[in-house]
């Protein structure tokens, strides 16, 4: 096949494109530009879209003996994944700008345009298997628990997955990086990113603060109704949120408060105690669905409603436009605009955009 | 690089001294230098004094631009003003724009038309609004990516006329065009353009211009520019000038011939390719189209895959590659510049190339158009 190997310049990515080469694949290897303005280079744990990002995935490329290009996806990565996630803090949801770059640029713009170019597929460093199955592609957990990434993949509708290659789902971290070093690769020690890539400092509040200004605001508790405190704005805030709330001991009970809910026509942050987190159902929008065949019965699966949450039982039921999850262990706290991803055992089977929760009290 | 000019090289490095030295192979440093140096004025037809030493273009338009407005500043009344083309090469175009940011300098950039042609009239225009101030005039002898060549001549006279030094960058146009120095006051000239080494170039300016030094140190070159002098390098250098100059003619021709092939072809071959810069008064090697609707990377890519160099305009420290800022600057806007492409044609190219480019290219197009319109929305 004709790859093109999405090279980040982290050692996943690098080793990602040296199995497809190794699995006798033609080999191209991309490197996203997603800044029109790159830093020269960060502090700290991160390392994605600077200048030495992209200096070390082109080294890489030459010591693989690829050819190497720069793709400028700056400017719809700037519409698609930036200004998304500040349309969703100021709509009142918690976006995960990861999983929107997944599916806006690394499976679908880099896809389309790698198709169009003439390849067959898109390999990344991603943690996750895809799996032959009886219908077509599968997305499976990663075999290393702490790595694994479908979650952020589980937005792939069937046509992306079928086009997308995850060679490193079957080992775990340390194996990459003992392969890296045993291949060489300058980028075999660079430490892991954690963080959000355009926001260097790690400071997201402060981010959200530059562009949406103070929008000030009550802080309530839901029970009495009292005014606690005040805010200033509500996109520095997310339900399940204990800590900057400021508010002391605000029930007099020395019990915390959890914001509980935000509601942005009345710039209200709701706070409340932990009992107020607990959601029993989730009503899901833009869905995908890979349990085929389709079904009217509602589905046992396992739900997940952040990277490395801890998934719960629940039954799916999925109507065409909507997935509605009703969770048989209560999850606490979970905003509108995260995602939820459905297994099935390993295999992603659905996913979709919270859009309403169902709480118990 | 030409073969006779990495003999030169090979003789040189081997043996060589630093010509600053005064013991016996310092000496012989001095002297290939020396002879290099005489070399090279001769076959521009300036004083040797006149020849200094860089290490390539990039340094001899800093020296040029950053060198004239620190001579001329004191002498000027109010905010000096550098006048530039704005198709100029970066080696000019950010010296300019540091010492607009950094020293206080206004810029006038000046007009240009649809072919990518600056004109004499608008310099002159352009002095005379300065009224007084204008610290230097630089325009480049020829665009090094759609080909055009500029009015030096004309340019200079009306400098000239007016007591504005003028500094061309004629890094493209050595070896490429007939190059008569005269009534120029700084002139860029690199080795790597016109197969010589990496690394060695020269700006051509006489001693009384009074350029004002950016590097500070031993004070090799007149004390204008310092560093220990790479002799082998420019003994390599001193030929590449020569064959530039005596085989200008020659070589010209067979690029013209080989490039109106290429040209037409082009034309037969992808009917919807715009030819960017004048169609007949530019570089010989150089043939530089718009393809409306693809992506000028992508083509880029295609074309390499099947063994085609091509440019785009330039990239970024990043890599990614940036709408032309000469296309911009020319009136095409920022879409067609960016399916945009230079195909540079020199000494080593043969009709074979021109083959290669023609078989591949309707092919890459119509990809490249696919993979346009799949990143549109």
């Amino acid at each position: 096949m004709r790859v093109v190997a999405a090279m980040s310049g982290g050692v996943d990515s690098s080793v990602a494109a040296a199995r497809m080469i190794e699995a006798g694949h033609e080999v191209v290897g991309v490197h996203l530009a997603l800044a029109r303005k790159p830093e020269s280079s960060r502090q700290g744990s991160r390392g994605c879209c600077t200048l030495d990002d992209a200096r070390d995935a082109r080294r890489v490329a030459d010591m693989l003996g690829i050819p190497f290009y720069v793709w400028d996806f700056a400017e719809r990565f700037a519409d698609d994944v930036i200004e998304d996630f500040f349309a969703e803090y100021e709509a009142g949801r918690t976006p995960n700008p990861c999983l929107r770059c997944n599916e806006r640029i690394k499976f679908a713009a880099v896809l389309d345009r790698a198709i169009a170019l003439g390849f067959d597929a898109v390999a990344t460093g991603h943690y996750a298997r895809r799996v032959d199955g009886p219908h077509g592609a599968e997305l499976h957990r990663a075999v290393d628990p702490a790595k694994d990434q479908s979650y952020v993949l589980g937005v792939l509708e069937q046509w992306q997955l079928e086009r997308s290659l995850f060679p490193l789902g079957d080992d775990l971290k340390g194996d990459i990086r003992a392969e890296a070093e045993r291949l060489g690769l300058l980028t075999a020690q660079k430490p892991d990113r954690h963080d959000i890539c355009f926001i260097p400092d790690g400071n997201t509040a402060a981010f959200l603060a530059r562009r949406l200004g103070e929008l000030p605001g009550e802080i309530v508790d839901i029970d009495s109704g009292d005014v606690l405190g005040q805010h200033t704005g509500t996109y520095g805030f997310t339900i399940g949120q204990r800590r900057g709330l400021g508010l002391g001991n605000p029930g007099g009970d020395g019990e915390p408060r959890y914001v509980v809910d935000v509601d942005i026509d009345t710039r209200r942050v709701m706070v409340g105690t932990p009992e107020r987190l607990d959601v029993i159902g989730i009503e899901a929008i833009k869905p995908t669905w890979a349990n085929l065949p389709l079904t009217a019965e509602p589905v046992a699966v396992m739900a997940q409603v952040r990277a490395h949450a801890t998934p719960v039982p629940a039954m799916a039921h999925f109507d065409g436009d909507r997935i509605r999850v009703e969770l048989l262990q209560p999850i606490r706290g979970l905003a509108n605009g995260q995602a939820v991803v459905l297994y099935e055992g390993d295999r992603v089977i659905g996913s979709g955009t919270v859009d309403r929760t169902h709480k118990k009290s | 690089m030409l073969d006779q000019a990495r003999a030169a090289w090979l003789e040189n490095s081997g043996t060589l001294g630093n010509p600053s030295s005064l013991h016996a192979s310092g000496r012989a440093a001095r002297r290939v230098v020396e002879e290099s140096r005489e070399s090279i004025a001769a076959d521009l037809g300036v004083r040797p004094s006149a020849v200094i030493l860089t290490s390539g273009g990039t340094e001899a338009d800093n020296l040029a631009v950053k060198g004239l407005f620190w001579k001329r500043r004191p002498e000027i009344v109010g905010t000096p003003v550098i006048i530039a083309s704005p198709i100029e090469h970066h080696a000019v175009l950010d010296p300019v724009n540091w010492l607009v940011e950094h020293e206080g300098a206004e810029v006038a950039w000046l007009p240009v038309d649809s072919l990518g042609r600056v004109s004499a009239a608008d310099v002159e225009s352009a002095i005379a609004a300065a009224s007084g101030r204008a610290a230097l005039v630089t325009v480049m002898w020829a665009n090094n990516e759609i080909g055009t060549v500029q009015p030096v001549h004309e340019i200079a006279a009306v400098c000239r006329a007016a007591g504005v030094p003028f500094h061309t960058d004629a890094v493209q146009a050595l070896g490429a065009l007939p190059l008569d120095l005269s009534g120029i006051d700084a002139v860029t000239i690199t080795g790597h353009k016109i197969g010589g080494p990496f690394g060695v170039g020269a700006l051509i300016a006489e001693t009384n211009l009074g350029l004002v030094p950016v590097q500070h140190g031993g004070g090799q070159e007149r004390e204008v520019r310092s560093g220990t002098l790479d002799a082998p390098g420019i003994a390599a250098f001193a030929v590449a000038v020569h064959y530039a100059v005596t085989q200008q003619s020659a070589s010209a021709e067979r690029l013209r011939q080989l490039r109106e092939r290429m040209i037409t072809g082009v034309a037969e071959a992808v009917p919807q390719a715009v030819l960017n810069g004048d169609p007949s008064d530019r570089l010989p090697g150089n043939a530089h189209f718009s393809f409306p609707g693809c992506e000028g990377d992508a083509l880029l890519m295609l074309l390499d895959a099947a063994g085609v160099d091509v440019s785009t305009g330039s990239a970024c420290s990043a890599g990614i590659p940036e709408p032309s800022h000469v296309l911009l600057a020319m009136g095409v806007d920022e879409s067609t510049a960016r399916g945009s492409l230079r195909f540079s044609l020199g000494r080593t190219s043969a009709d074979a190339d021109v083959d290669a480019l023609l078989a591949a290219l309707p092919g890459a197009v119509e990809r490249a158009s696919r993979a346009g319109s799949a990143v549109r929305r």
